[in-house]
């Protein structure tokens, strides 16, 4: 079934903030087998002059879509989860997520066009520090297989 | 941020040391957790197979993570990184077995940018097939 297009453009406002904790970074690093100090050792993400450990750069995949992800479900978009799949992904940093942050996000459905016999939506999500502090920002594009067949 | 690799050392075409990394269903599931994406195409091979599948695959993501770590063990630094997006162009069809399946990802510097930047152009592969395509990162040295 076709997405609706209604959607693009819609803007979900900011999530509840999501605190960045040591043991998150930890665990996350541990999933994708990387080993670099900086997400595990405070003091050696001080000596790099961060002021605590620092998250691998997709983390911010972890809760970027906590503002938006309720338009994914929505019955209204017509989107079946079972055929979804990641097309695209991008992170644009203004700094690295570090432990102790509190990230709000913000997300706006930008894009849904018909690629084949597939549908695909972006969704930009803009991170912040619940000071207002701009982190990064990050582009989150999914195909629905067969979805526009 | 201090990237152990310096701009005026580097030249447009230098490859970076390729890397293979290692993927099984024990990756998936730790993954799946740590991430918080528990679609069953990840991890439920029945599932995977009747939405179409050949078998598990991995999570997009974690194949991201790869060819970023691949990124930040050259540059030492992961905040050196400044900009980063892939898209996704083939599975990484994942077996249950003890050896499960191979990333292979490799790089090239593609362009030197002002402020000591530099554009990163990866290549992922699993097998044959590239699983990765428009994969690059741009990157501050020092």
């Amino acid at each position: 079934m076709a997405l609706n297009r209604d959607f693009v453009g819609r803007t979900y406002p900011p999530s509840a903030p999501y605190e960045v904790s040591r043991v998150k970074i930890k665990e996350f690093a541990a999933a994708i087998g990387d080993h670099n100090p900086l997400y595990r050792d405070r003091e050696a993400a001080q000596a790099a002059g961060y002021p605590d450990v620092i998250a691998p750069p997709t983390f911010p995949i972890v809760f970027s879509l906590q503002s938006g992800g309720e338009a994914l479900v929505d019955p209204d978009l017509g989107l079946n989860l079972a055929m979804v799949v990641h097309g695209e992904q991008r992170f644009e940093y203004v700094r690295p997520v570090h432990a102790g942050d509190e990230l709000v996000m913000t997300s706006t459905i930008t894009d849904i066009r018909t690629a084949g016999r597939n549908e695909v939506l972006t969704v930009r999500s803009d991170v912040r520090t619940v000071q207002g502090e701009p982190v990064c920002v990050t582009y989150n594009t999914i195909v629905e297989r067969g979805g526009a067949a | 941020m201090t990237a152990a690799v310096r701009y005026d050392e580097v030249e447009v075409g230098q490859e970076l040391p390729a890397a293979e990394y290692n993927v099984r269903r024990v990756n998936l599931v730790m993954y799946a957790g740590a991430s918080g994406d528990f679609n069953q195409i990840h991890w439920n091979e029945r599932f995977a197979k009747m939405v179409g599948l050949p078998d598990v695959i991995a999570h997009g993501m974690f194949t991201m993570a790869q060819a970023g770590r691949f990124v930040t063990d050259w540059v030492g630094d992961p905040g050196a990184v400044v900009d980063f997006g892939v898209r996704f162009s083939s599975m990484v069809v994942v077996p249950d077995d003890d050896r499960g399946a191979t990333i292979s990802v490799s790089g090239v510097v593609e362009e030197k940018l002002e402020d000591k930047r530099v554009v990163v152009g990866l290549t992922a592969k699993a097998g044959d097939a590239k699983v990765l395509s428009k994969a690059r990162a741009v990157v501050q040295l020092s």
